[in-house]
């Protein structure tokens, strides 16, 4: 993808498409949220040049003294900090200070960001050129622009956002230049230094690159965090790295990763700074850049790596449309007000200051929980275009749905949507006929309209062997998944709690929010809760479903209304390929594997276990063969203690508890819920019975 | 800058606002022509016009000198509580022959320090609980007396020195049902001895410090123990608090000055066999008496080290670019360990304020020189003078080495960029730290509200400290309403050698505001949490008294708060010295 920079430096067409599904700036039916605007509007109608050469004078920190990149390295270099653990390290190795010194200066030059001014205006000027060839509009919702330009002057700020795509990084810098914002410095994956001069371009516009482990390294850590802290504490510019670490393959959030965040949360803990502003930001794809190729990845057939010329490859992809993208910049957080009366300062006092200290409990859980809020945060205010509703629909009704019913569908769907709080993007005089058209347009490459059906795109599925069509098949639903999944966090508690109601056949509210809290566990690593609030999602799940009338509560008792059954059993269908991809998981872990296990040969096998019985048609749970769901599935296992991982010599081992795996898979066996199939061949009484003993016992387990 | 005058009169309240700071012909007040003057002989700035003072207090506070408050004009006596004291306690005392008081002025005099909560009750309300009897112990024995009486009676005694507590130490616990007895200490002034061999004195705890320092000079003595309030606190209260001087450099703390204390107690007197510099007897028991703040007994007798009276003083300053830099000279300053007598840094809106009480300048000539100061530092030096910051020096001792001392503090200073500024400025800086209290009683006339505070840090943190306690009363304030921009000022007022003492003031413009005490407070308290926050202390030198009780836990931790409690229960199990404080 990165060469299709040098691509658009050639050719210099300025096409100017009108795109535009509705011309009405206001779009969004949720009537609290800021307003957005289409900042590539201004591109169409003016020079790029003219806009890459602009007078760039942006809105900096009250408090910086303007210093050049390279001595931000020196003053690195110098910290106590970094000469510190040199000290150490030159006193316990029996080595010279001056040679680790050297190495340091190394590990700086490779991470360091150059960041100047031509080549901000390089980007500027190409990127224009790329934006308007790909996208319909980048709409960004001025009001968060504003609270962030503010937001600068007064404080160190940390942009957080969501990564979908390599797009995100370049979008948000190309944003922050369009606004007169200071340019932020980015964390990127070593990765990317990889291709030649696309690393040195990006290094110049402000990226820094860190490796991606490096956790035994002293040296490395002392000097990277010490870096980004220096960077920060001087407020030289707005700090972005994602949470997430790595650009999610499911578009569903991942799990939040804790390390940058603990450095950049460092200054202020150690009160070295009065506050820092975290700013969460959502950024949404009409359809993603890289979506088939995400697919491919979660199946096994392994990424291409960055290479410059692999990127001439990707050039028909700019001939491609890839609809709107919104850019929520979200409220800035205060780090002071959320650690207000929760951390103990004592640590860092009766310590000198840059000593490096291992974090106390307190801290990382705080650091931890600050992740989680970030994270709901940015899923609160991701857009969910209409799209995202019909692929959620779709995937209940395979291999094809008649069109009227779709549509019909999929307005309900938006209302349930938005009452559980979804930020949908559908201009009030959008018929939805038309946005539903527009979505197939769209997304021709995963459904179509056929005799007023809506079939998936699974092409050539007549002419190939078995495995071939079930491999096709895959792909589509998996890449039709990924605009689902966006629905998945909004949804998730009270899908949860429908899930439960099914499962425990009780409408004793303890059993179901034992089954709930429950799932919640297992399902911690593939949706994002809050940390240690389980009642509290209970509720909120029980409060949404109520507030749609599908179920009614008493103090003792929940139990679905009769108009209820349709959200409920719908709620659970979103949920099942989790569900049953889980059990699949939990019964190969249980039957096929024996002893001790890599994570190399783990996802493999189960591919080829599921493959199998797709093949054979035994199930029809195609996203058991995500790659994704497998690794979250196994995180699952560690933390409820199923499953034991060991290090040997550099390798993870992960070693099965073959009898609570059993049980596991046992609980996972949905009962046979009102309309939905389930691909266990039947439900009995006794099966019911043990299920709830077996989830009680675990519950007991788990405390 | 005071001229002493004798405070130990046996009335010497009627020398002394009795709803503000110090004495009674000395205040700043706005003259016909509506410029700032201070009244008054007694201080070097007694009758002189201030005339950029106006300007400076409308900029700094919005303040207008049409808007105004007044005080109530005296203290109304139906108001106060009654005095409750049973008979059987008045007739024991007066079998004694010791003075006493039931009066309501005299009562209600001894009810407060000066925490700004209580001058506002002063001015505008009334004390829920004050002594009701107020006794004047003229020695040791008479103190003897009186505590075998409260111990027998079972009455409750507060201590009373020179009332000059920032601490809420001398408020009275509303919940106090027994009679409190206010034991004034004031009578007990005399210098018992002074031993010129050991080079000590031994003094009675009541003594005032200006009148300390002022007979101990007829001898050609001094002890050096120059607190801010040194003209009204006394040496009993500077050993209950663990005062710290501003000469400290030269002389040492009240720890480092006291070989010996005297002090009755209920379970009877506490006190060392000998006067010697240094004892290895276990964990010091004055340390158990320095800082118990009134909760174990009365300090009657100190012998206290003194010095010959210097020959010569100097002073001085130093102008630096910003207070990254002052600070970084004052670290380099002690690190040597060549601190002069005194070495402040104050920050540019302390040195502003400085600045606003220039008086008058007397002829053309000298406003030409500062004229000509200003364009050097500002202009060609390129000092920004909205950020640039000023080093008050005090030197003190022989002629030569003062000279000598001089050049070398100098040297340093301007290795970080600092300018010598002269004596003048020098002298300003340490007399506005005298009347800075006065300034208080003017602010209150026009809705301004202020206080001060103060905190001891490692040398690492101090710039944080500073910027953060500073930045966090700014937010504060908004934050609960404050219409106007705060006075949030600081100085690094003490150097040490692992860390700095750290002063800060702070006052605002409460017009508009409902409860502009409640208000003061939440951000006094938010201003400390900041402080414990930064790795700042609870207290350097004001005591924790009641005001900072709250936070003794978390600074001493559980047990070593036990320890202190398990002193308290053995030498005073009755609580007869209830005031409350510390624990």
């Amino acid at each position: 993808f990165f060469s299709l920079f040098f691509l658009v430096s050639f050719c210099s067409i300025a096409v100017s498409h009108s795109f535009f599904i509705c011309s009405q700036q206001k779009e969004l039916t949720s009537k609290k949220r800021d307003e957005f605007e289409d900042i590539l509007e201004e591109r169409r109608l003016s020079s790029d040049l003219r806009y890459a050469m602009k007078c760039y004078t942006p809105v900096i920190y009250k408090g910086l003294s303007p210093c050049k990149p390279n001595a931000i390295k020196s003053a690195v270099l110098q910290s106590e900090q970094v000469q510190y653990v040199i000290k150490q390290l030159a006193k316990e190795m029996g080595e010279s200070p001056d040679i680790i010194q050297e190495e340091a200066m190394e590990i700086l030059d490779e991470m360091g960001h150059s960041m100047q001014l031509g080549a901000v205006r390089f980007f500027a000027f190409t990127l224009s050129k790329i934006f308007k060839q790909l996208f319909q509009r980048v709409c960004v919702n001025e009001e968060g622009m504003q609270r962030l330009q503010h937001a600068i002057q007064e404080h160190p700020v940390v942009l957080l956002p969501s990564h979908r795509s390599y797009v995100d990084f370049l979008m948000l810098s190309y944003l922050l230049y369009t606004y007169d914002l200071a340019l932020p410095v980015i964390a990127a994956g070593i990765d990317f230094l990889g291709m030649k001069i696309v690393g040195e371009l990006l290094r110049r516009a402000g990226a820094f690159f860190m490796r991606r482990s490096f956790g035994g390294n002293r040296l490395y850590w002392a000097v990277f965090s010490e870096y980004v802290k220096t960077m920060l504490r001087s407020g030289y510019a707005p700090i972005e790295f994602f949470l997430e670490g790595t650009r999610s393959r499911t578009a569903k959030t991942l799990t939040p990763k804790f390390g940058l965040l603990s450095i950049v949360m460092e200054p202020f803990l150690k009160r070295e700074v009065f506050d820092t502003y975290l700013v969460p930001i959502s950024i949404s794809y009409e359809r993603i850049l890289e979506e088939s190729l995400y697919a491919y990845e979660l199946l096994g057939v392994p990424k291409p790596k960055e290479s410059t010329s692999g990127l001439l490859k990707a050039r028909r992809i700019l001939s491609d449309n890839f609809g709107t993208i919104h850019i929520y910049v979200g409220q800035p957080v205060s780090l002071r007000t959320l650690a207000s009366g929760r951390i103990n300062r004592c640590p860092y006092n009766l310590v000198p200051r840059h000593l490096p200290q291992k974090p106390s409990e307190d801290i990382q859980e705080f650091v931890s929980d600050v992740a989680y809020k970030m994270e709901l945060l940015q899923i609160e205010n991701m857009v969910l275009s209409p799209w995202v509703l019909v692929a959620a629909i779709l995937l209940q009704n395979l291999p094809a749905m008649d069109f009227e019913l779709l549509i019909e569908k999929t307005l309900w769907l938006k209302g349930l949507t938005q009452t559980f709080g979804g930020f949908i993007e559908w201009p009030d005089n959008l018929c939805a006929r038309k946005a539903v058209l527009s979505g197939l347009t769209l997304h021709a490459n995963i459904a179509r309209l056929v005799d007023g059906h809506v079939v998936l795109n699974d092409k050539g599925l007549e002419d190939g062997a078995v495995g071939e069509i079930v491999f096709k098949r895959a792909l589509a639903i998996l890449m039709c998944a990924t605009y689902r999944n966006q629905l998945l966090n909004v949804f998730v508690r009270p899908s949860l709690v429908a899930v439960a109601l099914q499962m425990t056949r009780s409408f004793r509210k303890e059993e179901v929010y034992s089954c709930f809290s429950f799932l919640r566990d297992v399902f911690s690593d593939e949706f994002i809760f809050f940390p240690g609030i389980s009642l509290k999602d209970f509720e909120e799940g029980c409060f949404l479903l109520t507030k749609c009338d599908a179920i009614q509560t008493s103090q003792q008792e929940i139990y679905p209304t009769d108009k209820g059954s349709v959200i409920v059993s719908f709620l659970s269908a979103m949920f099942k390929p989790f569900v049953e991809g889980y059990q699949l998981i939990f019964r190969y872990l249980s039957k096929e594997t024996k002893e001790a296990f890599t994570e190399k040969q783990l996802i493999p096998g189960v591919r080829n276990f599921v493959f199998q019985l797709l093949e054979k048609g035994n199930t029809q749970c195609y996203e058991a063969l995500s790659s994704d769901m497998q690794k979250n599935a196994l995180a699952a296992l560690v933390q409820l203690g199923a499953v034991k991982k060991k290090k040997i010599v550099e390798t993870l081992l992960w070693d099965p508890a073959t009898k609570f795996l059993n049980s596991l898979a046992g609980c996972f066996c949905l009962p046979l819920p009102f309309g939905f199939q389930s691909f266990s061949q039947g439900f009995d009484k006794q099966r019911e019975q043990s299920c709830l003993f077996l989830i009680e016992g675990l519950l007991c387990v788990l405390e | 800058f005071y001229k002493a005058s004798c405070l130990s009169s046996f009335r010497m309240q009627e020398l002394l606002k009795w709803n503000g700071w110090g004495y009674n012909d000395s205040k700043f007040i706005f003259n016909k022509k509506g410029q700032a003057e201070f009244t008054g002989k007694r201080y070097r700035l007694g009758g002189m016009v201030l005339p950029t003072f106006k300007e400076w207090i409308e900029k700094t506070f919005g303040a207008s000198l049409e808007h105004k408050t007044t005080s109530r004009a005296s203290l109304n006596v139906n108001d106060v509580p009654p005095s409750i004291v049973n008979e059987e306690f008045l007739q024991d005392l007066r079998a004694t022959k010791i003075s006493y008081s039931q009066d309501a002025e005299d009562r209600v005099f001894r009810a407060h320090g000066h925490c700004l909560h209580e001058i506002f009750v002063l001015r505008e309300g009334m004390f829920k609980r004050i002594p009701d009897i107020v006794v004047w112990p003229v020695c040791h024995e008479d103190v003897v007396k009186i505590v075998e009486l409260a111990c027998k009676h079972n009455l409750c005694i507060i201590p009373f020195g020179g009332g000059t507590s920032v601490s809420s130490a001398l408020e009275c616990p509303e919940e106090e049902k027994r009679t409190i007895v206010s034991l004034d200490t004031s009578q007990m002034n005399r210098i018992l001895w002074i031993d010129e061999k050991n080079l000590t004195a031994c003094v009675e705890a009541g003594i005032v410090g200006q009148d300390l320092e002022k007979q101990l000079a007829e001898s050609g003595f001094c002890t050096g123990h120059e607190p801010d309030s040194m003209e009204f606190s006394s040496l009993g209260g500077w050993v209950a608090t663990r005062a710290s001087g501003m000469k400290k450099n030269i002389y040492g703390n009240i720890e480092d000055l006291v070989i010996h204390i005297k002090m009755v107690t209920p379970r009877g007197i506490v006190e060392k066999n000998c006067q010697v510099p240094r004892m290895s007897t276990g964990p010091d028991i004055h340390h158990f008496i320095m800082g118990s703040e009134g909760t174990l007994g009365v300090v009657t007798e100190v012998t206290i080290k003194i010095r010959p009276v210097p020959e010569y003083q100097k002073y001085g300053s130093v102008v630096f670019p910003n207070f990254e830099r002052g600070v970084a000279c004052l670290r380099e300053v002690a690190k040597q360990r060549c601190a002069p007598a005194s070495i402040r840094l104050v920050d540019n809106a302390q040195f502003q304020f400085g600045h606003a009480l220039k008086p008058q300048v007397a002829s053309i000539f000298t406003s030409f020189l500062d004229g000509l100061k200003k364009f050097y530092i500002t202009k060609f030096k390129g000092f920004d003078p909205n950020i640039l910051c000023v080093a008050t020096l005090l030197f003190e001792g022989d002629r030569e080495k003062v000279l000598q001392h001089e050049k070398q503090v100098y040297d340093i200073a301007t290795k970080f960029g600092g300018l010598a500024a002269g004596e003048d400025n020098g002298q300003r800086g340490y007399m506005l730290t005298f009347v800075i209290a006065y300034i208080r009683d003017l602010g209150l006339d026009y809705y301004v509200i202020g206080e001060s505070f103060e905190t001891s840090v490692p040398w690492d943190r101090v710039l944080d400290l500073c910027r953060n306690v500073k930045e966090r009363i700014v937010r504060e304030c908004k934050e609960k309403g404050v219409q106007f921009a705060p006075l949030s000022t600081c100085r690094v007022t003490q150097t040490y050698d692992a860390g700095a003492c750290v002063y800060f003031y702070f006052a605002f413009n409460y017009r508009g505001i409902s409860d502009p005490i409640h208000v003061y407070e939440q951000i006094e308290r938010a201003a400390r949490e900041e402080i414990l926050a930064n790795g700042g202390s609870l207290s350097h030198h004001h005591g924790v008294g009641k005001l900072r009780k709250r936070w003794m836990k978390e600074s001493i931790s559980d047990v070593g708060l036990g320890m202190l409690r398990s002193v308290k229960e053995y030498v005073d199990p009755n609580n007869i010295f209830g005031n409350k404080n510390l624990l």
